[in-house]
């Protein structure tokens, strides 16, 4: 019986963050990964640090918006289904509530002056918050040369190219295959090397 | 039946955008544009409110499109179908990827995009800095026009916002209020005295 509701208070507590997550993220996209970040990794511990740079890898790469890609990829791994379910619905039930509303009064919203106002301040906050999320995950990351070149080449053609991002998530995904056959040929030959003598 | 048009395009919208964010604009403009479900300026009208409202902006445009083409019925119809797609791939990853996550192949293509993400996410704060610090259509063509072109309020809040993010580790929803705040300082209160 226990058991039980220690499970439904964590589903509820799975909604009400990524309720709090859809609630709070404006300019959408990248805005979100610093809030998903601080709320699953160092509020919840839900995720373990090392992890999350690969959650996000994962929700960039599937199709679909990258917020709601991340909410159902952790829901799913702090409750299982109904985790990624009330997840799911709690990043997106925000939006849609004031969506819905906004499309009532469309015109009218539009020329609210100070409601313009305070969202350009807002946009100025979130560039902070995604630098803020550039530095913490990486200081985490591990630096070889190799992976140092391609945070480089990324970084540059995603900011002076109109490259689909896909592509660079591919490029990256098969130069760390090639990678790993390299290493494992490699370590095959050592064996060899260490039975021959 | 225009809710079954309705979910058919917009599961393929969520189907078939790969990247996120502003790269689904081009395929959304195209699906609803084409079906004359909104005119090309309504659409640009509504990016600019979508950037101002909480939330992705796919699911954003899904919402609007499905109240202003079928109401409240409409609405649930569009936001339903953009996530679908996607929660039923992450689904079977996420249970896949607690079994294979060790495996050395599956962390071989992470090795190689983790970079990529980060340095993705860097150049999101690139762009998002050009945009929004230096005004848009104004020809530099020498540091005077540079100084000139740059849009000092946003800058200023950047970096008010830096300090107290970094320097007293504010809670970024907390964040998010104090630059509304601000912005409410620098483009409405400030401009009445001087």
């Amino acid at each position: 019986m226990k058991e039980k509701n220690s499970y439904r208070e964590k589903l509820l507590t799975v909604f009400i963050t990524f309720f709090k997550i859809g609630l709070f993220t404006f300019g959408g996209g990248y805005a979100m990964i610093p809030l998903i970040e601080y709320e699953t990794v160092e509020r919840h511990h839900w995720i373990e640090s090392k992890d999350i740079l690969d959650i996000f890898a994962i929700a960039e790469a599937t199709p679909g918006v990258i917020a709601v890609n991340t909410a159902t990829f952790v829901g799913y791994k702090v409750a299982g289904f109904w985790g990624s379910l009330l997840a799911t619905l709690g990043v997106v039930i925000p939006s849609f509530t004031i969506i819905s509303i906004i499309a009532l009064f469309f015109q009218e919203f539009q020329s609210l002056e100070w409601v313009g106002y305070a969202f350009k301040g807002v946009r100025a906050g979130v560039i902070v918050l995604i630098l803020g999320a550039v530095v913490k995950m990486g200081k985490k990351g591990e630096y070889t040369p190799l992976t140092a070149l391609i945070l480089i080449l990324a970084f540059g053609l995603a900011s002076f190219t109109d490259i689909n991002v896909i592509y660079l998530l591919l490029g990256g995904a098969v130069t760390g295959l090639v990678y790993q056959v390299w290493l494992n040929r490699k370590q095959a030959d050592e064996k060899n090397d260490a039975v021959k003598k | 039946m225009i809710y079954l048009e309705l979910f058919i395009t917009f599961f393929k919208i969520g189907l078939f955008t790969i990247g996120g964010g502003y790269a689904m604009i081009p395929l959304i403009q195209q699906e609803v544009v084409a079906h004359g479900w909104l005119t090309l300026l309504e659409l640009t009208d509504f990016i600019a409110v979508a950037e101002s409202t909480p939330g992705p902006f796919a699911v954003n445009i899904a919402t609007f499109v499905g109240m202003e083409m079928g109401g409240l019925l409409g609405a649930l119809v569009t936001t339903m179908a953009v996530v679908l797609p996607s929660f039923i791939i992450i689904l079977f990853i996420a249970k896949a990827f607690t079994n294979f996550q060790q495996n050395k192949w599956v962390q071989g293509t992470l090795y190689g995009m983790r970079p990529v993400v980060i340095g993705l996410i860097a150049a999101a704060v690139f762009l998002l800095m050009s945009s929004g610090f230096i005004s848009k259509g104004v020809g530099i063509y020498s540091v005077d026009d540079f100084f000139a072109a740059l849009k000092y309020q946003e800058i200023i809040i950047f970096l008010i916002g830096c300090f107290v993010y970094f320097r007293f580790k504010l809670h970024p929803i907390k964040l998010i209020l104090v630059s509304a705040g601000l912005g409410m300082l620098f483009f409405g209160v400030l401009p009445m005295f001087y």
